[in-house]
């Protein structure tokens, strides 16, 4: 069997489908945003564009990185994620403390709160994906049964 | 903007979301029926997509022209993208793909009526 290929549980199955449509959205919207912000008055509030730009383009890495789901893509995953987590965290804490920085919003000002909070719940669900299919690779290796449909049918089966 | 499209488009793409959650919970895949629903919504932001660049190009309003025609093509791909997404993993997970599209949808359609408002 491809013994080597399914010692990490692909993080494009399962629940992480899910996360990767999530991702997708952000990345699509993120960078759509920030090309019409760039090409049309980047020297209104070049400080956020430059920062949606950036936003823009971790989103694209970590949604196909964790896409592809290859042993070098989740090293992809992994940065984009954390840059991601301390993006929100940064720019978000910047929005609120140095208004006058951000005439106009990014994707993570007051930390992502014009999108409904996502921005700022997004890497922590990526860091717990990435995680959990890391520790999923791990017990499955001596067991050697790989389960590709969805790991939680055994563990979200009610007490009785 | 065609308000009523609008309205209806929003309506009819949260009751689908809300039935692909009851899909999700009872551990069912997307069947025939929920697959022509899709459709029927597809149609109707194809529609939208129709009139919108119909009424950017005839009405002389202020609109942002490139960020409203982005968002109607946006609405256009989401739902077959997702369904596409969604179809690769024969799991619940899978069927949960289509919520997440079928909730971008209001979304979109919302941004939609503030870029015109904006304009108008």
């Amino acid at each position: 069997m491809a013994e080597q290929v399914t010692q990490a549980r692909s993080t494009r199955s399962g629940p992480g489908r899910v996360l990767i449509a999530v991702y997708a959205v952000f990345a699509v919207s993120a960078a759509g945003r920030s090309l019409v912000q760039l090409g049309t008055k980047a020297d209104e509030a070049p400080f956020p564009y430059v920062l949606s730009a950036i936003a823009a383009a971790v989103y694209v890495a970590a949604t196909v990185a964790l896409a592809r789901s290859t042993r070098r893509s989740r090293q992809v995953a992994w940065s984009a994620v954390l840059v991601e987590l301390v993006g929100v965290l940064v720019v978000g804490t910047l929005s609120v403390v140095q208004e006058d920085w951000f005439p106009d919003d990014t994707v993570w000002s007051r930390y992502g709160a014009g999108y409904g909070w996502l921005p700022l719940v997004l890497p922590f669900a990526g860091v717990a994906w990435l995680l959990h299919t890391r520790r999923a690779a791990a017990t499955t290796r001596p067991a050697a049964q790989h389960d590709p449909a969805d790991g939680g049918s055994t563990e979200s089966a009610p007490p009785r | 903007m065609l308000e009523p499209l609008s309205i209806t488009l929003t309506i009819a793409a949260l009751a689908l979301a809300a039935v692909v959650v009851g899909y999700v919970v009872i551990d069912r895949r997307p069947d025939r029926t929920l697959l022509a629903a899709l459709t029927l919504l597809e149609a109707g932001l194809v529609a939208q997509c129709g009139i919108g660049i119909w009424q950017l190009v005839g009405d002389s309003v202020e609109v942002s022209a490139v960020t409203f025609v982005g968002y109607l093509i946006g609405a256009l791909v989401v739902v077959p993208l997702t369904a596409v997404w969604a179809v690769g993993e024969p799991t619940r997970s899978g069927t949960a793909v289509l919520v997440v599209g079928l909730l971008v949808v209001p979304v979109l359609v919302l941004r939609l009526e503030q870029i015109w408002d904006a304009g108008g």
